[in-house]
């Protein structure tokens, strides 16, 4: 079984438990966060003057907690990484954003979550807090248009994770972070022996037997490492509906039944679609894809695939389908294989390829001629110059007659809430 | 589990609240607690009962909450994918009064677009059940810990009326921020924090890089 569960990533009226779901790590939220101590301002002011840094404690615990169990779970394989929402960077409006929101702590003395605890506990300094949120939030919806195009570009780097950044395995990142974690709960216990004149004494003994077992677990992660795309690729399992019944397929299966090689008619039909958005990733060389493409193909080598997988996560659209293309189906194979494993969602192959492609809709175009080539995976038509998609058939018409035979394949699958996560 | 409250006598809460939180708890008390009661009976005083003015319960230990919180953090990712949050609600609430006054209004503006724009529910997300959710089990921790209070918590130099201005100022420009940096404390910095989100760390530090650059000047609020 694979983590995250479907039928929990998004809510919908359709499913009204879902709410449910949704309402109980909310409730989890809120009751952790109050007994705590953030429902008091004061408690949440401390942290600024080093009086008493229980707001710096309890987020790193948490993050430190979450991040070494999440990490256990994908290398163990239980959970695919890929499915789990990473906040995608924006370093522009993060880092204002994220100056403006220091300041409006200092001064208010919560931050949002905690003010829920706070008013739903009765204290009126919250019940302002969450009032003025909705103002700044109004406040925020009706300016944005003046920086839209700042608030959408600057500095974005799309899903980007630290292991990316540092180059580093994110076993030993995770491994880094429960160090760092670690010496700042030192740093925060001498800071409030100084300066909040606690006695350290007084602190349980068991929180040193639950640092050496996160640093034990930490490096386990570090050590057991992820899986590989080969692992992830063999735990695949797709449904389909067949006759009104959901049957489970493996990946192999899929391949081999045919599921996902959809007919060149297909694809025209999904191009001209206007509820679908098509995006066909063209797997060849680059001189292969100078010499013809489809319309709209972007050019991306076999060898450099796994590079478009962030942005492929990245994209919440659900109306879109990924088709990759080759000469024939075996680069595109291999370019499916990799995508699927890695959880991009809604990928296709071309059947036939590019080769099919003109077999149906260029048969008679004129700078086009059919050579005999016997080997796999290469381009089997010869072009007087290589114009690329200016060719007739790289674009053909999805309002003349074709007269095309073949059943549709492509059924959506949604793969994640179509708002992405995050704070949304 | 003795050992993961945190003694009264050291939080800043109870320095200030004097002797009031130091009855003995008028409820049963859950296994950790009992450690607490025992050093805390000098104090004895009258049970007073009352759902909203009873005895508040010390709060527990901050390492063993935020173990707590990782763990409803780590089963929120590995159960949907998604993580806490809560500012995103705000927003979208929002937004639903503003579709409902002005949906013309709505449909042109860019931000309210993708929330509500046309036929679409601003309250279709899972962040709208998770702020309820929050709002609730905010409020049954305070009740079952007897922190359920009509109060102010604010620091000892400013009057109630300043806290409630600066509270909500500081509501003001928390969200905005929160809105602009696409998720708070919750959103960025926690959730995004445990998967690793390079963006959402350079968040977590310009929230504390902001709040510690500005405390020197507002330390009359607190201090």
């Amino acid at each position: 079984m694979q983590f995250p569960l479907p039928a929990f990533m998004s809510v919908s009226a359709e499913n009204p438990w879902t709410y449910l779901v949704f309402g109980l790590v909310g409730f989890a939220f809120g009751f952790t966060l109050e007994m705590s101590g953030f429902g008091d301002s004061r408690k949440l002011a401390a942290q600024f003057y080093f009086t008493e840094m229980t707001v710096l404690k309890v987020m790193f615990t948490a993050i430190v907690t979450a991040m070494v169990l999440l990490f256990g779970a994908v290398s163990l394989g239980l959970l695919n990484f890929n499915l789990v929402w990473v906040n995608e960077t924006y370093l522009a409006s993060g880092i204002l954003g994220g100056l403006i929101m220091g300041v409006g702590f200092i001064v208010g003395g919560f931050c949002p979550t905690t003010s829920l605890a706070s008013a739903s506990t009765g204290k009126i300094d919250g019940m302002f807090f969450m009032l003025g949120g909705f103002f700044g939030a109004l406040l925020f919806g009706e300016t944005e248009k003046y920086f839209d195009y700042w608030y959408t570009h600057a500095g974005y780097f799309g899903r980007l994770t630290l292991d990316q950044v540092f180059g580093l395995p994110v076993g030993v990142v995770v491994l880094l972070v429960v160090f760092m974690a670690l010496f700042m709960f030192w740093g925060a216990e001498q800071l409030e022996r100084i300066f909040g004149k606690k006695d350290l004494t007084k602190e349980p003994k068991l929180r040193l037997a639950g640092a050496g077992l996160l640093a034990v677990a930490a490096i386990s992660v570090a050590l057991i490492g992820t899986p590989s795309t080969n692992a992830k690729y063999d735990r695949l399992t797709f449904e389909r509906e067949v006759d009104g019944q959901k049957v489970q397929y493996t990946a192999d299966e899929m391949l081999a039944e045919r599921k996902v090689q959809i007919h060149p008619g297909e694809l025209l039909a999904t191009m001209a679609d206007d509820r679908l958005i098509a995006s066909v990733i063209d797997v060849r060389s680059e001189a292969d894809y100078n010499l013809f493409h489809i319309a709209n193909s972007v050019n991306v080598p076999l060898t450099e695939i796994k590079t478009v997988v962030p942005s492929l996560l990245a994209d919440q659209a659900a109306n879109k389908v990924y088709v990759v293309v080759s000469n024939d189906e075996v680069a595109a194979t291999e370019a499916w294989k990799i995508l699927v494993a890695e959880a991009a969602p809604n990928v296709y192959i071309l059947e036939g390829g590019v080769n099919n492609w003109i077999a149906v809709f260029g048969k008679s175009e004129e700078g086009i001629r059919l050579l005999t080539v016997s080997s796999a995976d290469v381009l089997r038509y010869a072009f007087n110059s290589a114009l690329g998609d200016r060719y007739e058939c790289a674009n053909p018409s999805p309002l003349a007659e074709w007269e095309l035979d073949f059943t549709p394949k492509i059924q959506l699958q949604l793969k994640r809430d179509k708002s992405g996560g995050g704070c949304g | 589990m003795v050992a993961l409250v945190t003694h009264p006598s050291t939080s800043l809460r109870s320095a200030q609240d004097g002797g009031n939180l130091k009855k003995p708890s008028p409820l049963p008390l859950s296994h950790w607690e009992r450690g607490v009661k025992e050093k805390n009976m000098t104090t004895a005083t009258p049970i007073k009962k009352g759902l909203f003015n009873r005895t508040a319960k010390p709060y527990v230990h901050p390492y063993f909450g935020g173990m707590v919180l990782g763990i409803v953090l780590f089963l929120a990712l590995f159960l949907t994918g998604n993580g806490l949050g809560s500012s995103g609600a705000t927003s979208r609430i929002v937004t639903a009064a503003e579709d409902a006054v002005a949906p013309d209004h709505v449909d042109q503006t860019p931000y309210l677009l993708k929330l509500a724009g046309g036929d679409k529910n601003p309250f279709d997300d899972w962040i709208i059940p998770v702020f309820f959710g929050a709002l609730v089990g905010g409020f049954s921790s305070g009740m079952i810990f007897g922190r359920v209070k009509l109060e102010t918590t604010k620091g000892p130099r400013i009057s109630n009326r300043t806290r409630w201005l600066v509270s909500f100022l500081g509501g003001v420009l928390f969200l905005y921020g929160a809105r602009m940096a696409r998720g708070c404390t919750s959103g960025q910095a926690l959730t995004g924090g445990a998967t690793l989100s390079a963006g959402s760390w350079v968040v977590m530090f310009a929230i504390f890089g902001g709040a510690y650059a500005v405390a020197y000047f507002v330390r009359k609020l607190w201090l």
